[in-house]
């Protein structure tokens, strides 16, 4: 899923500070998951904001809504009869749910009020850690199912570098090292010998180098 | 036995000798002078001498233009090269611009992460990692052809260099992956600083084993330790850095006017025993911002005079 963190109230706070009217958007997908922007951190947001309001006797309306999705424009379409009461949006959902109301409601401010940080799983409860950077070209085949350009703090290809101790990176002790995750992983497969294949340059034209990209699939296109 | 390229180590080692190499950190500004100072301080004892790029992620005066500088003085640089802070194009590009003023030397590394250096907010490249550098260069010079596929006018005559480190972690990929930058198209190899000499003897073991030490030449990598505290700081707080408890007790062992001293022993003695390792040819000597050492260890050594290299 997408994980998002929450951002600092104050920088919220900052970015309302002309609103009379405002909207708490929250989207109940990967964002519920990880406990940033579902209904009920809209809940805990939009009464915070409440009683920063009071607390600085400014008259405010602050609304709460969680809609199914903000990456579609189905669910985006709820709120075309609403939108008009409001003059700010404050979307919870990933920077991508951001962006797609703010295209469907052009004239109309849309604060983030997450921070988007990557493609992540849930380690447990309240701890999230990244998997994937979405590359557009997967090597996971090769190195063993773990991603080095995600997990790698030098991505590389042909790792580990001479900074892995006991099984950790040398930015953090916290850091497990890719490359150690990996020959752990080769080994339990009995694959070690394909360590020694070279991995050849790497393609990212279909990376964020390649520009903003775009999947067309003429099967499923309607 | 015939080179490759025209580097004056590359003959240095072919013809059988040990060959010794230094290092200079370029200075962080656009003064050259110490750098030229500490080119000067060495140049009758090694045969080359390596220029840091930007390490620890400290950002300093280009490797490139302190190579240049090193060159022009008739000295032999090898040019540090890291994947940290160069995209494909640029490093390809610095390549050429090393080779058109003959520096015939290169060291292909991946290069410290920037979050210990001095814009820990920055973006790091790492297009390609070290082990594509190293086949990069090959392409280039072998093949005369830009990654791209084009041709090039005029080919780098450069030497290929990587660095191993015996003691990071996990241990036993330690001699495949040394085997893998050899498949890439490595020819000299300068390891880590060598404290525990019992690990690198295994892992030189390992290397004799599967023939790696007749495919490229293994410069074993040796920093004498000036103090007690240098050596703790080393063992604690540097990546991939390997000090034992006994090299600590025996600089506790003397007096704080002399740990230096015993230091500077402990280095020479480290060579010493290292000479009879079969598959160790030569040293690199990074004496860390001690370059004055370097001749008085060498001396010691018993790697002085130095082969001409013609």
């Amino acid at each position: 899923m997408i994980v998002a963190d929450k951002k600092p109230i104050e920088e919220i706070i900052e970015c309302l500070k002309d609103h009379k009217n405002i909207l708490v958007l929250g989207c109940n997908e990967c964002v519920t998951v990880c406990e940033a922007g579902g209904k009920k951190e809209v809940g805990v947001l939009a009464s915070a904001l409440r009683m920063n309001a009071r607390k600085e006797g400014k008259e405010v309306k602050i609304d709460e809504l969680t809609l199914e999705r903000q990456c579609d424009r189905e669910y985006l379409d709820e709120i075309r009869d609403s939108i008009d009461q409001y003059d700010a949006v404050v979307s919870l959902a990933c920077g991508v749910g951001v962006q797609f109301t703010a295209e469907q409601y052009h004239d109309k401010p849309i604060y983030p009020g997450v921070n988007t940080t990557f493609l992540g799983a849930t380690e447990e409860r309240g701890v999230w850690t990244e998997r994937c950077q979405a590359c557009g070209q997967c090597i996971l085949a090769t190195t063993g199912g773990i991603c080095p350009v995600a997990r790698c703090a030098k991505r590389l290809f042909n790792g580990p570098c001479g900074g892995s101790t006991t099984g950790k990176c040398e930015i953090n002790a916290e850091v497990d090292c890719a490359w150690q995750l990996i020959v752990d992983r080769l080994k339990a497969l009995e694959r070690l010998d394909d360590y020694e294949k070279l991995c050849p340059l790497k393609d990212w034209s279909t990376d964020r180098a390649g520009g903003p990209r775009k999947v067309v699939r003429e099967d499923v296109k309607q | 036995m015939t080179t490759k390229t025209p580097s004056k180590l590359e003959k240095i080692l072919r013809d059988g000798h040990l060959a010794v190499t230094s290092e200079c950190g370029p200075p962080r500004g656009s003064n050259i002078d110490h750098i030229v100072k500490k080119g000067e301080l060495i140049k009758d004892h090694v045969d080359a001498i390596n220029i840091t790029d930007n390490q620890t992620s400290m950002t300093r005066l280009c490797s490139l233009a302190a190579c240049i500088r090193l060159k022009l003085m008739g000295l032999e640089p090898v040019l540090q090269m890291v994947t940290r802070d160069r995209n494909r194009i640029a490093l390809q590009s610095d390549i050429l611009g090393a080779a058109s003023f003959d520096i015939n030397n290169i060291l292909c590394l991946s290069g410290d992460h920037q979050s210990f250096g001095d814009c820990s907010q920055g973006q790091n490249v790492h297009d390609i990692d070290s082990i594509q550098l190293i086949q990069a260069v090959r392409h280039m010079r072998d093949e005369g052809k830009f990654l791209g596929g084009d041709e090039l006018e005029g080919k780098p005559e450069m030497f290929v260099g990587a660095a191993a480190n015996p003691f990071a972690d996990p241990f036993e990929i330690r001699v495949p992956r040394l085997a893998k930058k050899i498949a890439a198209g490595v020819e000299f190899i300068q390891t880590q600083c060598i404290y525990n000499l019992d690990k690198f003897e295994e892992w030189m073991k390992g290397v004799r084993e599967r023939g790696l030490h007749e495919k490229c030449f293994i410069l074993a990598g040796l920093t004498p330790m000036k103090s007690v505290g240098m050596a703790k700081y080393m063992q604690k707080r540097v990546p991939g850095m390997d000090v034992p408890e006994e090299v600590i007790k025996r600089l506790q062992g003397v007096e704080k006017g002399k740990q230096a001293d015993e230091g500077i022993k402990m280095c020479i003695e480290s060579i010493q025993r290292l000479k009879e390792c079969e598959g160790v040819a030569g040293f690199h000597v990074m004496a860390i911002e001690w370059e004055e050492k370097v001749p008085e260890i060498v001396e010691a050594a018993g790697l002085y005079p130095r082969p001409n290299g013609n």
